[in-house]
């Protein structure tokens, strides 16, 4: 046991170990103390000075985030010194930011607000340096607004890009009074080597980053009789949405999504999951074809490992860092593209809607999306195949616009077909998912018989560690997948884009052999999205996955190629996996873009 | 292009490629191209195997580092508070009077800059100019128009 430090804290004794900050021990004894650029997911910057205590016998005042305990420490943390301290700090910063609050996307979700009202700043502070400061507002990107006036520079968003997802996409720019953050030689977010993953607007505390919304958009299309407008949703969104309204992490609320969308009026209430279990059958079939190419035909043109491409901000990723793999990405679009190709093809038919009538929205956990379904490789069927894109936090909006009470609505049902779906579709939500789902099928393919893990959990896959390996030996398999046999499946498993660098630098560099490699953009996978609500950390990441495994386990049907929507769907449209229909409507390459 | 792709490799092959030395490989451009430019930035990420945004960040933080061509004769106008006090709002004045350019433009024969920068730490002796590597102080309007014209009866050009 390491060693303990004995502090008082508001007059509260509280014994904590070595190397904590003032700030975590406070937590330990429920005294709040405020903050703005400290974010539990990282490193401390102790920037921004909301979070200054008073150390008994000092007269300086200490930034608690920063600051370790040490024995003996009596820390006052509302001392009416640190209350002025505070209070002036938060003047300052309301003093350079554009405060016009009530046309702000992020009103009322505001961390600055939320301070300003506490501390109850009014209009005798300091003089508005708002009109000095040069700011620029960015809304060119399709999934992204960065507006400068609202910035704080509390720089979680350059920590962010840079220790989480290792791009560096943001960057602190000049200093001292023009100090601003700022992209490669300011150029809009959309033209510079951003993947759009959105952690940047998921960790930023006022409107300085935002989604880009397309609610008043999709209200249009809801309140036009001529159109018939689908929505899916995505696996993530039913173990966050609920956080939106007020109910704990890891609240399962897929009933009551699909009874808010059709309250709100969508014509099809269906789910990305369904698309999931159609992603795993073409990407499992792609896979055991490269597999057989390899090991079996011994084509030297075959490119193993294969790589997901579920999350657009990976593809983005991968797209600039490394696009002399992109041959090795899966052809297989992403669940939502898929879904959206299908939509306006196989399900209009089905429901005899004319498809330009038709519009595809999507609730995804991700920002990324947006600019994913305003790809133009995503055309597929012969319209925009997913029309509009909203996050979590959008879809929270717009039932709270629509006045619906989202905790005492009943349960309801997907519409079918293109509804029903599978444990291993849900389990795309977390990272580890679409591994742990393609195994289930892909190893029933070869051998005929279910993966040998207890209840099909493939638990080496699972977890929130960045990077994972599985080995996975074939055994007893049917006679035509005889030269998989004994064959040892590398996987890699990997979540945030620091870790997919880690996992491409080590297969570039020849240190790992894999046959198969997941990656999702955000941390904990979809679940951790730049779209799911703020706030989003660690512990609510392993609250969601463990709702997502908890859906997986609670559903009948646990493999995607026993989804009977998916079984009737290739009887009647794409006929077999890898067909030439699917290879029309279901794949699609992507293309080479600048390094930096 | 070329010239700035072979002039990084030379500069990361001399301070070695490690984070830390983006600072002298920075400077080392500004040396001999007198500027940084964005196709250099680039090169510079590409050798150190950094963000360019992270380039563009430490070279916007530091004044001599410029990011645009300058003219053969850079002057830095101090603008920090002594010299404010001591009135370096004149002396900028007088300057763009003369050149007939604004703060932080370049004469169109290419041979003056006009800028501000931090502290010269000759507060006592304010308002005070840097003149390419050489300090002037205790301006006036006079002097520093005298000091300009100096410069241009050297370089053989008439106002």
């Amino acid at each position: 046991m390491s060693e303990m430090i004995n502090l008082t804290i508001d007059n509260v004794p509280v014994s904590v170990e070595k190397g904590t900050t003032i700030l975590e021990a406070a937590k330990k004894v429920n005294v709040k103390i405020p903050t703005l650029c400290y974010h539990q997911d990282l490193c401390v910057a102790g920037n921004c000075r909301v979070c200054v205590v008073e150390q008994t016998g000092s007269d300086r005042l200490l930034p608690s985030c920063a600051m370790p305990v040490s024995e003996g420490m009596d820390i006052q943390t509302n001392s009416l010194q640190v209350r002025t301290a505070r209070k002036h700090v938060i003047e300052l910063l309301v003093s350079e930011h554009r405060a016009d609050c009530t046309r702000c996307y992020k009103n009322g979700k505001c961390e600055l607000q939320e301070l300003a009202s506490e501390y109850i700043i009014d209009e005798e502070g300091f003089i508005d340096l708002l009109p000095y400061k040069n700011y620029t507002i960015d809304h060119y990107s399709p999934s992204i607004i960065k507006d400068d006036s609202k910035c704080i520079r509390c720089q979680r968003c350059v920590r962010t890009c840079a220790e989480l997802q290792k791009i560096g996409a943001l960057t602190v720019a000049y200093k001292g009074k023009d100090m601003k953050i700022s992209t490669f030689f300011e150029k809009p977010m959309f033209e510079v080597v951003c993947t759009n993953c959105g952690q940047c607007v998921n960790r930023c505390p006022t409107g300085a980053l935002t989604e880009k919304t397309y609610i008043d958009r999709v209200w249009d299309v809801l309140n036009d009789p001529e159109i018939h407008v689908v929505v899916q949703t995505a696996p993530a969104v039913r173990v966050a949405l609920g956080e939106d309204f007020g109910m704990e992490p890891g609240e399962i609320v897929t009933g009551k999504l699909a009874a808010a969308l059709r309250r709100l009026g969508f014509d099809s209430v269906l789910d990305t999951d369904f698309s999931a279990d159609l992603t795993i059958i073409e990407e499992g079939h792609e896979l055991l074809s490269r597999l057989k190419g390899a090991l079996k035909d011994k084509n030297p043109n075959v490119k193993l490992p294969l790589t997901t491409s579920c999350s657009p901000g990976w593809v983005k990723f991968i797209e600039h860092a490394f696009p002399e793999y992109l041959g090795n990405v899966s052809t297989a679009k992403s669940p939502q593209q898929m879904f959206g190709a299908l939509a306006k093809t196989f399900y209009a038919k089905k429901i005899d809607v004319d498809p330009s009538k038709m519009v595809c929205v999507s609730i995804m956990p991700c920002t990324a999306k947006k600019y994913e379904a305003d790809r133009p490789e995503m055309r597929s069927s012969g319209y925009k195949d997913v029309d509009f894109v909203l996050t979590t936090r959008e879809l929270a909006l717009m039932i709270r616009q629509a006045g619906i009470d989202f905790s005492s609505l009943p349960d309801d049902d997907y519409d079918s077909i293109m509804g029903e779906s599978s444990g291993a579709g849900v389990i795309f939500g977390a990272t580890g998912g679409v591994m742990e789902a393609a195994l289930r099928t892909a190893y029933e393919i070869v051998t005929g018989r279910e993966v040998p893990f207890r209840n099909l959990d493939i638990t080496p896959v699972r977890g929130m560690e960045g990077v994972r390996e599985a080995v996975i030996k074939i055994e007893g398999t049917l006679p035509e997948w005889n030269f998989l046999e004994g064959v040892e499946l590398k996987c890699c498993v990997a979540h945030g884009l620091s870790n997919a660098k880690k996992v491409m630098d080590a297969v570039k560099a020849g240190k790992v052999n894999y046959h198969f490699i997941e990656i999702m953009a955000c941390p904990g996978g979809c679940l951790g999205g730049g779209g799911q609500p703020i706030p989003t950390n660690e512990e609510i990441r392993k609250k969601r996955a463990a709702a997502i495994y908890r859906e997986d386990k609670n559903k009948p049907i646990r493999k995607s190629h026993e989804n009977p929507e998916i079984i009737q769907l290739y009887k009647e449209f794409l006929h077999e996996p890898l067909s030439e229909i699917s290879h029309k409507l279901l794949h699609t390459h992507y293309r080479r873009r600048n390094r930096y | 292009m070329e010239d700035v792709k072979q002039k990084v490799k030379e500069l990361s092959l001399k301070y070695g490629r490690a984070e830390e030395n983006l600072l002298p490989i920075l400077q080392g451009i500004v040396e001999t191209e007198g500027y940084i430019s964005e196709e250099a930035m680039v090169e510079v990420a590409r050798e150190l195997d950094i963000s360019a945004a992270h380039v563009y960040g430490t070279t916007t933080f530091y004044s001599f580092l410029d990011t645009r061509p300058k003219g053969k004769y850079v002057i830095r106008v101090c603008k920090t508070i002594s010299c404010m006090m001591k009135g370096k709002n004149e002396i900028i004045r007088e300057l763009e009077n003369v050149l007939r350019i604004k703060l932080g433009e370049t004469t169109h024969d290419g041979l003056f800059t006009l800028r501000e920068t931090n502290c010269l730490g000759q507060c006592h002796k304010g308002p005070a100019i840097l003149l390419n590597d050489v300090p002037y102080t205790d301006l006036t309007p006079t002097k520093i128009r005298k000091i300009v014209n100096d410069i241009r009866k050297k370089e053989n050009v008439s106002n």
